[in-house]
């Protein structure tokens, strides 16, 4: 059991939610377990070929799994998964 | 060789020279340094008060823009004196005010790829506070092409993200964020709110590094993301590491002068004054004036509201119904396509969006209300207020 934290861009397609639970030996593993749950959010997470878009970064605890094995990067109980996400707001 | 201070500027910095990491020298290090700060709005505010009180001795300060009565929630350094005057200037008096033994230098011009090499070449650092994608991968490509620290912060109604991104010594905003997400995925602040503190904490995290690195003292952010959620009041550090495959600022990069920012994130940098927004062009435009003829005449046209439930507190339409935006596209079988729609939102961005989303569903009776519920709140129903 993994958390996974929801960035605020993307709560719209997941109901709302901040923090859920996943399950899943990978993060690949883990993020189909989220857009299972979620459906409207897979668009916004993974292109035609089930890879993760260019603009959606991932990090597992405090590294981004770009730099890791990408979608075959392990997790175990306890990891931290954050979806971060491009804002650009500020002066407005 | 550091300037000197005069007994003035050194019972101005006395709190300063106390510590022994700035001391006499650190504030001299302050007073010969140059800063450019890109956009005088919610971030811009607070590093442009902080770094003038602090005695950077040169800050620069770009804006297009002119003082609007919306902006004082959150804009700081402005206020009621100046609405309607240019943000530099005010900005400026303001710095100004709080010291005026420095030099601010005014660009009352949007920063693009044909000015912003000029802008930025007399200035050691920039700092990023933008409101959009395409002025922030320009300051970015800026940065790495004049080998010059980055200062980079951005918000979005509760979250914060801060870092330093400098190529020289780690990685660029695009070793992070490659490409923009598309268009309309990630309201801007106009359309999806901000709370009005939050760019002042980030403005002065900001204002923090940029002091830090004139001062070369402390861990800057380089190869750190900040990652600030106001209702968590939670504060995340995520690491960030240098893409070898980077198009700016890797070894052999593909990108090696300014592009076509606009063009490479789908999405205008800049509103200029007059410049209509909220409008979809291509003939899906309605005005509120014509729509309420429309509907004196007794048209039957169905008023779908595409903003979201809290807003309906602010202004309403009589008779619209409502569905958000984000449920949109789940919800379009509760809606015929044979009949008539309107789509409006606040000031016509998300309904232009919507607009686009049932045009691709097979929807062809719809229209956009264009400069929405404010458009109908200016020129069809002054009750209503206008937010």
């Amino acid at each position: 059991m993994t958390s996974l934290r929801i960035p605020t861009p993307l709560r719209v397609y997941a109901q709302g939610q901040t923090e859920v639970t996943v399950q899943g030996a990978t993060v690949g593993q883990a993020l189909e377990d989220l857009v299972s749950r979620y459906p409207s959010l897979r668009p916004h997470l993974f292109n035609g070929d089930g890879q993760l878009r260019p603009f959606v970064n991932l990090f597992v605890n405090e590294d981004n799994v770009k730099d890791l094995q990408g979608l075959q990067t392990a997790i175990k109980d306890g990891d931290r998964l954050m979806l971060i996400p491009s804002i650009a707001g500020g002066s407005g | 060789m550091l300037p000197n201070l005069s007994h003035d500027e050194i019972l101005r910095y006395s709190r300063h020279l106390l510590i022994p990491e700035v001391g006499l020298e650190g504030q001299r290090k302050l007073k010969a340094a140059s800063v450019l700060v890109i956009g005088t709005g919610g971030l811009g505010s607070p590093v442009a008060m902080y770094l003038a009180a602090a005695g950077v001795g040169r800050i620069g300060l770009v804006d297009y823009d002119v003082v609007d009565w919306s902006n004082l929630q959150r804009q700081v350094i402005h206020g009621i004196s100046t609405i309607d005057h240019l943000k530099v200037e005010s900005a400026r008096a303001r710095m100004l005010d709080i010291n005026p033994e420095i030099q601010v230098d005014t660009y009352n011009e949007p920063f693009t790829s044909e000015n912003a090499m000029r802008i930025a070449e007399p200035y050691d650092i920039l700092i990023d506070g933008t409101d959009n994608f395409p002025t922030r991968y320009l300051t970015n490509d800026v940065c790495v092409f004049q080998g010059k620290p980055n200062v980079y912060g951005s918000i979005f109604r509760f979250d914060g993200q801060v870092s330093v991104f400098y190529a020289k010594e780690g990685p660029c905003y695009r070793c992070l964020f490659p490409e923009p997400p598309p268009p309309g995925l990630v309201p801007s602040c106009a359309e999806g709110g901000v709370l009005g503190v939050l760019p002042g904490t980030v403005g002065t995290l900001q204002a923090t590094e940029a002091l830090k690195l004139i001062l070369g003292i402390g861990e800057p952010l380089i190869g750190k993301l900040l990652l600030y959620n106001a209702l968590d009041m939670s504060f995340d550090f995520v690491k960030l590491r240098k893409n070898p495959k980077c198009k700016v600022c890797s070894p052999e990069p593909e990108i090696t002068e300014l592009i076509d920012y606009e063009a490479f994130c789908g999405v205008p940098g800049h509103h200029l004054p007059g410049q209509e927004e909220g409008a979809v062009g291509g003939g899906w435009d309605i005005t509120a004036t014509e729509l309420a003829q429309r509907l004196q005449r007794g048209n039957n046209i169905h008023l779908l509201d595409v903003r979201e439930p809290h807003e309906l507190e602010i202004s309403r339409l009589e008779g619209a119904e409502l569905i958000p935006l984000g449920q949109l596209a789940a919800r379009l079988s509760e809606l015929d396509s044979a009949d008539e729609f309107v789509l409006f939102c606040k000031a016509g961005t998300r309904s232009a969006r919507a607009l686009e989303l049932m045009l691709s569903a097979g929807f062809r009776k719809i229209k956009n209300l264009k400069g929405g519920i404010n458009a109908w709140a200016k020129e069809v129903d002054p009750s209503l207020p206008i937010y």
